[in-house]
């Protein structure tokens, strides 16, 4: 597991049914891209997150497949509908196998 | 004839383009190859889609992106000069509020990124856009 690993998403508090709202995400990870040489000349094996997903309620909103050329600490802003009150679950899928997940509720009022 | 500074300029800049020019078919076979995985060899269109991105970055560790293409299914992005042309592949959902989206990628040297989107109607457009980068973003 990535030490360091910790994600970061900005999502509104509440909105109103059917509204579309605009969720922005970071995950600190370094995303090694598996180009790069240490100091020996040793190539530094890839290591980043390779797919990002965002579910409401179970139903996707989106889901990117990431490449080394995604940069350090993985920046998403994209738009969802809220349809009505639920959790917003983000998901991100580490080369290594872990698994990072975020939670935000949104309430429709 | 004397040689002016002004010549020697013009000399220069025009070798570089040149030199630049010549480097770039090797890589857009990568690219190509990629467009075509994704598309499965149909034809791309101009228009319906947007990708926008930096003319200058200064940095190409992290440029920002936006992709946005109404009525598209997925939206994959190429950056045709680095040694991976492969950026990121967006799929959107039932809940997607638009067909768009932003992110920060590497970019090694100056070049072209490519967005390809897949249309709901099984259609694929095709932007571009070039980006001068002044540090590349490999770390070679």
């Amino acid at each position: 597991m990535a030490k360091g690993v910790k994600p970061r998403v900005k999502v509104p508090k509440s909105a109103s049914a059917g509204e579309t709202i605009t969720i922005k995400t970071l995950i600190s990870h370094k995303m090694e891209s598996g180009q790069r040489k240490d100091g020996d000349g040793n190539v530094i094996p890839r290591s980043i997150i390779n797919r990002f997903t965002a579910e409401f309620n179970g139903e996707m909103v989106i889901d990117v497949a990431l490449e080394p050329a995604i940069s350090t600490n993985p920046y998403f802003q994209f738009d969802a509908v809220v349809p009505a009150s639920g959790d917003f679950t983000f998901t991100w899928y580490d080369d290594d196998g872990s698994v990072y997940t975020e939670t935000k509720s949104v309430s429709v009022s | 004839m004397s040689l002016t500074r002004r010549d020697v300029l013009v000399w220069g800049a025009g070798s570089a383009a040149a030199l630049s020019l010549s480097g770039l078919p090797a890589f857009a076979t990568a690219t190509d190859d990629a467009v075509m995985a994704f598309t499965g060899g149909a034809d791309t269109m101009d228009g319906g889609i947007t990708l926008t991105a930096p003319e200058i970055a200064e940095n190409g560790n992290t440029v920002p992106i936006e992709v946005d293409a109404p009525g598209a299914v997925s939206i994959a992005v190429y950056a045709t000069g680095n040694p991976l042309p492969g950026v990121a592949t967006f799929n959107f959902g039932a809940l997607a509020g638009s067909r768009s989206g932003s992110t920060r990628i590497r970019l090694a040297k100056t070049q072209e990124v490519v967005a390809v989107a897949k249309m709901e109607d099984g259609t694929f457009r095709k932007a571009s856009a070039t980006v001068k980068v002044t540090i590349g973003g490999c770390g070679g």
